[in-house]
């Protein structure tokens, strides 16, 4: 009978530690909307809080490896290292104590990492990319149809034609500076459709016009851009090569550079249209000095201000992409622009409906754009 | 003789420094020499870095390394070299196919990561119920982001006249941008004091000694 007392307190004993190291229940499965590349885990653990949680995994289920050591508070993990789509995994946890003494562990789990073509948390984006390039397309079409579309007048632009006519005059170069960043940012590529405007003008009045530049393909593209638009003004003969150069991929080298031109050459106007850091008040500011007409745009809201305080005439932000349709009045950049607008009459009314229904408590429109 | 050469370092930037900083007086000699150091060295410094650090271990390492499972960077070399044909007069018109592909790579991108980050970011922080709050502050601070983000969008309108309401509104907007741009002015100008502040350090420290770098 002792002996039957004895087995059953040391069977209970045993069970009961087996149970412990095995009660926490452990979910795995898939990250949704990724490229295959995560699992994640979740558990419930309510016992006494251990020291440390410990991951493992094992790729067949029997040879387990420590993967991550975690925070005993958390309750959810992502595991992205080394995980290949359409591989199994298996997964177990251990909750330790500060000596590394095994407290609980759970059963061991298992998932399949996969790839989803689509990623649902993005569908805000499909829907406004669909909806934007609608509109697009449509004022395209309805401007090549010879619609008039009307946009307003951008302060700033107007004045190209007079700083190009005062540089005949005084027999004074023009200076463009299409900012410190390559051809993979939106606003050089902005800037250099305005220096298109600008050197048809500048072979319209046979003026002198300075490009330096600070990227390779930047150089490249302006140069193409520059002897483009005097072929198109039948001087393909006027065009100097040398008028677009390269200075020096250094921010501030491509400062000194610039400012020596301004000192020396003294431009009657100089354009300041990209992207620009730093060294947008040091250029601004040495351009006023010289007394030249100056013209900036930029989308770099640090930026900015520099440029209010030391130029003419500024274009902030969108100004500096609507410029270029604005400028040169093809369809293709009209319909752009025009419905660009949609987009933002469709972005303001969104925010009056969703922030309405907020008030009464409805978070429809916040929960999609979230996609909570 | 390392020691003597890292002095002569110091002093050649100190002496730089202040040729630099002749131009506050005006253009002059000084400045068009160190002007030119500049320029030119930096042109080098990043000639060789482009080599260095970005074509040779992003394309000639792992093709040259492991070429079966970097096939696809050999339409990036080819790329590379359409670039290099506007060497050639008579073939340069290659150079703009490469030209092509990253403004073009360059649109799509950028229409992506800007309507994700600036647009339905900015759209979800504004949808908010502008009568609840803890306090006072916060329900002021909320008309304040809704009226200045509405009035801003409006401002960048193209497609109608600023006369009227919509133009007052408009205006609005304008000042609420003008508002963010004084604060962001006063921001990086501190940020551009501490440049100064970097080069004192350089000065007094490095080269007189004065100070503890």
């Amino acid at each position: 009978m002792k002996k039957i007392f004895v087995f059953c307190v040391l069977l209970f004993l045993f069970g009961s530690s087996v149970w412990a190291s095995s009660n926490v229940p452990l979910t795995a499965q898939d990250h949704p909307d990724d490229d295959g590349s995560a699992i994640d885990l979740s558990w419930k653990y309510e016992g006494e809080l251990p020291f440390s949680i410990w991951i493992e995994r094992s790729k067949d289920g029997k040879d387990f490896e420590l993967i991550s050591k975690i925070a005993p508070a958390k309750t959810y993990i992502t595991d992205g290292k080394n995980i290949k789509p359409g591989n199994q995994y298996y997964y177990r946890l251990k909750f330790v104590d500060a000596q590394s003494n095994i407290m609980a562990s759970t059963d061991i789990v298992k998932a399949k990492s996969e790839a989803q073509w689509f990623n649902s948390r993005r569908t805000p984006l499909l829907v406004m990319v669909i909806i934007l390039s609608a509109a697009i397309l449509y004022f395209i079409l309805s401007a090549r149809k010879g619609k008039h579309l009307f946009i307003r007048k951008i302060a700033g632009l107007d004045t190209i034609e007079e700083a190009v006519g005062r540089a005949t005059e005084l027999g004074k170069p023009l200076l463009f500076v299409p900012g410190i960043m390559d051809l993979d940012n939106i606003q050089t590529l902005a800037g250099l459709n305005i220096l298109s405007h600008l050197a048809k003008k500048v072979a319209k009045y046979d003026s002198t016009l300075y490009v330096p530049v600070s990227k390779s393909m930047v150089l490249s593209t302006a140069k193409e851009i520059v002897k483009e638009a005097y072929l198109k003004v039948g001087r393909p003969d006027a065009f100097d090569s040398d008028s677009v150069f390269y200075l020096t991929d250094d921010q501030f080298g491509y400062v000194a550079g610039v400012d020596g031109i301004i000192v020396r050459e003294k431009p009657a106007a100089t354009f300041y249209l990209g992207a620009f850091y730093a060294e947008s008040l040091i250029l601004a500011e040495t351009g006023f000095e010289s007394g030249a007409i100056q013209i900036a745009g930029t989308a770099m809201p640090s930026q900015i201000p520099f440029f209010v305080a030391a130029c003419d005439y500024t274009l902030i932000g969108e100004e500096l992409f609507a410029a270029s349709a604005y400028l040169s009045d093809q369809p293709n950049q009209l319909g752009c622009l025009k419905g660009q607008d949609v987009g933002k009459a469709l972005i303001l009314i969104t925010i009056f409906v969703g922030i309405i229904l907020d008030i009464f408590g409805v978070n429809i429109i916040t929960n999609f754009l979230q996609m909570k | 003789m390392a020691l003597t050469m890292e002095r002569l370092g110091v002093w050649i930037g100190a002496a730089l420094t202040f040729a630099i900083y002749s131009f506050l007086y005006k253009d002059n000699p000084v400045y068009k020499i160190a002007e030119q150091i500049f320029v030119g060295i930096s042109a080098g410094y990043w000639f060789i870095y482009t080599i260095f650090n970005i074509l040779k271990p992003n394309l000639y390492t792992p093709l040259t390394s492991d070429f079966g499972n970097n096939t696809l960077l050999v339409l990036p070399a080819i790329l590379g070299i359409f670039m290099l044909c506007r060497l050639v007069p008579k073939i340069n018109w290659v150079s703009r196919y490469a030209i092509s592909v990253v403004v073009g790579t360059t649109a799509g991108l950028a229409l992506i990561r800007t309507l994700q980050s600036d647009v339905i970011t900015q759209m979800s922080e504004t949808i908010m119920n502008p009568f609840s709050g803890p306090n006072a502050a916060v329900i002021l601070g909320k008309w304040i982001l809704i009226i200045g983000t509405t009035t801003g969008i409006i401002y960048f309108f193209f497609s109608k006249k600023h006369t009227g309401a919509f133009g007052a509104t408009a205006k609005l907007g304008i000042v609420f941008l003008m508002i963010s741009f004084g604060a962001a002015f006063g921001y990086t100008v501190m940020a551009r004091i501490s440049l100064l502040i970097g080069r004192l350090q350089y000065l007094l420290g490095e080269w007189l000694g004065i100070i503890q770098p």
